[in-house]
């Protein structure tokens, strides 16, 4: 099975409307760099935890008590749906409270919303992830089912961009990434440490060392606004056809159903036809200032 | 929660009317949830007892129209970790501005019997002319409920949650008819910052604009459409120049039809 | 045309039916006059109905008029649409309380809405619910508007004289209801002809003292309609709008535009179909108790496109131009449905009386008349 659930798995919430949250206890805590940090979840009620279920690239509406509410992906392993985790960088006010944060205390979730990965569709060819920064954090699911399913893919490649040294988080994972045969991991910094020996730059540089069967390759793109332009512009004067690009965008996600309106993006609501698109369906839009 | 680690709370007046502090004393229900979140170490308009400062936050009314508030908020500053200006004369100078416009000497001559005992500034303005201020709350009087949001939000951590957008937003949500539409009536709710709760169109009347220009306040656009419509232009520059006047781009506009209006004459 | 059976009732009938409904636990909504306007509000006779008056409306202008009659329904529609009612411009969707070292309970959730009887609502509002239902009936509906929404009964009302700003017709909307009502009433000199939408109108219709309307009325009936279609007060070419629309994101004219368009969202809020809101969380200062309120929010403010890092649209330009482009074009591709059903409320409504039919035709005319004339010229290639 390559993925949890073959449909788009139903969302969880709270009890009287979709835009009310379920309770998660915050069962383990992992600081991943100075300003992000991994939070492991546990639905209170054991009935929402039975029923919850994910696909890689999704995310869930995490809201904090008094503060807010923020769309933050899930980067943990879709096959262990009983404990989810969100890595999350300490930016906006809500991620900012979540710092505050400890073991034992609850969040409210309502989730999954969002398009996937395509690993059903993709199975076969070759996947390039290209990763920048926080960027890795939804693609970490995608990782883990190409891995455990790893003879139903071609060539599996991970690129993967960060500040500093310092900033990457999941290190220890993706040490053990780096140590496997079957999967190719670069990783390129901004800013280079004494003790860094690798590439450095921006990450579409690292594309000059590997070798690239464009069209047998599906690339999954996630990162900043600029990396995920710069990364789609490459890959197709590469070849890389536009219905093979897949980029996760981000925008303004306030009820993640597509009634407010906020995450627009011409035709698209981000949070239900998106995060992940592909860059044949945004073609049009794509890179475009003022949208 | 022990009494000690409570945030404290300073209120200071400047050039003012007091209103915006009233607004204080006016949380009526909030009070006792207000008392039981901070600590109000500072604040003469409602108790004598003053507690020493470093304060953690400030909320300062009025303008700064004087050489001793000119100095007066830069001590203020230093003694206050997160400064808040409440109400239009803090943020934006308030109608003491108006003088700006004028010569304060002559002023000075007509207004007081021996002009030489009064020690003011050629200019009323905004505090934020003088000091970094961290939050700006808009209003005359500011709205008590934003008040407590302001507070609350610092309580907790948070951004305050102060809309920027126009009074247009809040007065059709209550269901009101548009009294320029209806009426013809040049009203500044369009490019007027929401916060009221859109008082004035709920009784038929035009926006004033106590509460400054909204984002990408659209004075000029709107200052046009006015005139197209049969206002003159003297009205328009008294429109603009009232609580917030000296805010852009009220400023700009208003100066702009005033160069227009003495052309013509 | 669809054969449809009318019955003639006559107009104190309505005072009946009003009572019907009361009585059976609706609420009735229906035309009023407030400050200046014809609005929809809860009535509980006839005699609030605006009777005798009519309203003149233009561009940014609306004035109310006396009629020469004592019609009951001789206006269009005003500043409200059934949009407040079925998504309220605030609502608090949930309050909750901390319990104990770190649980939650809820205190309060969404309000149960009440039921709803329409009175008097046009072709143009049954559309836009149609259009709503699309937002909020979906697989993930909203639970109030869901249920508002579908216990609510709608006596609607055909427009014989439509208004200045009016362009249901364009839009294939109007001015005759077809779909969406459980009865439609045409006013004439003392009667009414009411149409049959739904058995709960059938039901209605049972309950008054009525007849089968004579084949003369009926063929009068539709003879109003086809004229009131030829005598809208504006219209739009629809032929093709979407894609050029959205092949045409650079016009200049959309800066033409945002020179005169303050982004004060008063389109966005008289827009029966616009549906977009913000979500807020508040917290008192005990810090023990938070809510979550829902209020209509737009895209024409800054904060509506803030995200980490930025505004989508920081110019004005930008917002007008989502804003037209999503009504006209791209909701047809969400919804399978214009987002505009041609009522004129954005038109009217707008204080500075910026005119979509008009801002649209610019761009498409423009657009329509390059692609001719290079279809002319290579036709002569081709010729030549």
């Amino acid at each position: 099975m390559i993925t949890a659930v073959a449909e788009r798995p139903c969302m969880v919430c709270g009890d009287g409307s979709p835009m009310e949250p379920a309770w998660a206890r915050i069962v383990a805590f992992h600081q991943e760099s100075s300003n992000t940090a991994s939070y492991s979840l546990q639905f209170v009620d054991p009935e929402k935890r039975k029923q919850y279920q994910f696909l890689p690239g999704q995310f869930n509406m995490v809201y904090l008590f008094g503060v807010g509410e923020a769309a933050i992906s899930i980067s943990s392993d879709p096959t262990c749906c009983d404990t989810l985790v969100h890595t999350i960088r300490h930016v906006g006010s809500v991620t900012f409270a979540m710092n505050k944060l400890k073991e034992g205390q609850c969040v409210g979730l309502r989730g999954p919303f969002g398009s996937h990965w395509p690993l059903e569709s993709c199975r076969g060819r070759d996947i390039l992830l290209v990763a920048g920064g926080i960027g890795i954090a939804p693609l970490r699911p995608a990782i883990y089912q190409l891995l455990k399913n790893r003879d139903q893919y071609g060539r599996v490649i991970l690129l993967y961009g960060v500040r500093s040294p310092q900033d990457m988080i999941f290190k220890e994972e993706v040490e053990e990434w780096q140590e496997r045969r079957d999967f190719q991991v670069l990783i390129t910094v901004d800013y280079p440490s004494e003790e860094w020996t690798g590439p450095v730059g921006v990450v579409t540089k690292l594309l000059r060392r590997v070798r690239l069967d464009s069209q047998r390759t599906s690339v999954f793109v996630c990162g900043p606004r600029v990396m995920n332009r710069a990364a789609a512009h490459s890959f197709l004067s590469h070849y890389v056809p536009e219905d093979q690009i897949y980029v996760s965008l981000e925008r303004n996600m306030r009820c993640g159903i597509g009634q407010c309106g906020h995450c627009q993006y011409g035709p698209k609501f981000v949070c239900k036809d998106g995060p992940i698109f592909s860059y044949a369906s945004v073609r049009n839009l794509f890179g475009k200032d003022e949208v | 929660m022990v009494k000690d680690t409570k945030p404290k709370l300073a209120v200071y007046k400047f050039s003012s009317c007091d209103g915006c502090q009233l607004s204080i004393l006016d949380l009526e229900d909030e009070l006792l949830a207000l008392t039981g979140a901070v600590e109000i170490a500072f604040f003469l308009e409602a108790r004598r007892k003053v507690q020493p400062g470093p304060y953690d936050i400030g909320l300062v009314e009025g303008s700064i129209s004087t050489p001793e508030e000119a100095e007066r908020i830069v001590q203020v500053r230093k003694e206050c970790k997160y400064l808040v200006t409440i109400g239009a004369c803090a943020t934006s100078g308030g109608i003491q501005a108006l003088k700006n416009w004028a010569d304060v000497e002559e002023y000075k001559r007509i207004v007081y019997a021996s002009p030489k005992y009064i020690q003011t500034l050629d200019t009323a303005s905004p505090v934020a002319a003088y000091v970094l201020v961290d939050f700006e709350l808009r209003g005359c009087p500011v709205n008590k409920y934003q008040l407590v949001e302001v507070i609350t939000a610092f309580v907790a951590g948070r951004r305050p949650q102060i809309p920027t957008y126009p009074v247009c937003l809040e007065c059709k949500r209550e269901g009101n008819v548009c009294v320029m539409v209806t009426d013809g009536a040049p009203c500044l709710g369009p490019i007027t910052q929401a916060g009221c709760g859109a008082i004035c169109p709920s009784f038929g009347r035009s926006c004033y604009a106590c509460f400054g220009p909204s984002e990408s306040s659209a004075a000029e656009m709107l200052c046009n459409h006015c005139e197209k419509t049969g206002t003159d232009k003297p009205t328009i520059v008294r429109m603009l120049r009232s609580f917030n006047g000296y805010l852009e781009p009220f400023k700009q506009v208003g100066d702009e039809y005033e160069r227009q209006t003495v052309k013509n004459h | 045309m669809k054969n449809r059976v009318l019955y003639t009732i006559d107009k104190r009938e309505l005072d009946k039916l009003i009572g019907i409904l009361v009585r059976d636990g609706f609420k009735v909504v229906g035309p009023t006059i407030r400050d200046g306007a014809i609005t929809y509000e809860e009535i509980e006779s006839t005699r609030q109905l605006p009777v005798g008056w009519t309203d003149e409306q233009e561009a940014g202008k609306y004035r109310l008029k006396r009629r020469d009659d004592d019609n009951l329904f001789g206006y269009v529609v005003g500043p409200h649409s059934l949009k407040k009612f079925l998504f309220p411009p605030k609502q608090r969707l949930f309050g909750i309380k901390k319990s104990g070292e770190d649980g939650f309970v809820f205190e309060a959730r969404q309000p149960e809405p009440p039921r709803y009887a329409f009175l008097g609502v046009r072709a143009c509002d049954l559309a836009a619910v149609d259009v709503q239902d699309r937002v909020f009936k979906q697989a993930m509906s909203d639970p109030y508007y869901a249920k508002a929404r579908n216990e609510a009964i709608f006596i609607a009302v055909n427009c014989p004289e439509p208004g200045g700003t009016c362009f249901c017709a364009s839009m294939g909307t109007g001015p005759r209801c077809s779909t969406g009502f459980d009865i439609a009433l045409t006013e004439l000199k003392t009667t009414f002809t009411a149409e049959v939408g739904s058995t709960r109108g059938q039901e209605l219709i049972e309950a008054l003292e009525h007849e089968t309307t004579d084949a003369n009325t009926s063929h009068l009936v539709d003879l109003m309609m086809d004229i009131a279609s030829e005598h809208m007060g504006r219209s739009l070419d629809t032929n093709d709008l979407p894609s050029i629309l959205l092949e045409n994101l650079q016009h200049h004219h959309w800066s033409d535009v945002a020179k005169r368009c303050m982004s004060c969202a008063n389109c966005t809020f008289a827009c029966p179909t616009c549906f977009c809101s913000n979500i807020e969380d508040q917290t008192d200062l005990t810090g023990e108790h938070a809510e979550r309120w829902r209020t209509w929010g737009s895209c024409f403010t800054l904060e509506f496109s803030y995200h980490t890092g930025g505004y989508s649209r920081s110019s004005p330009a930008a917002r007008y131009r989502q804003w037209l482009t999503h009504k006209l074009a791209s909701w047809h591709e969400q919804f399978g449905v214009s987002g505009c059903v041609g009522c004129g409320r954005c038109i009217t409504w707008c204080p500075v009386g910026i005119d979509i039919t008009k801002e649209a035709t610019v761009i498409a005319d423009d657009y329509r008349q390059s692609r001719s004339r290079q279809e002319s010229a290579s036709l002569e290639e081709v010729g030549s």
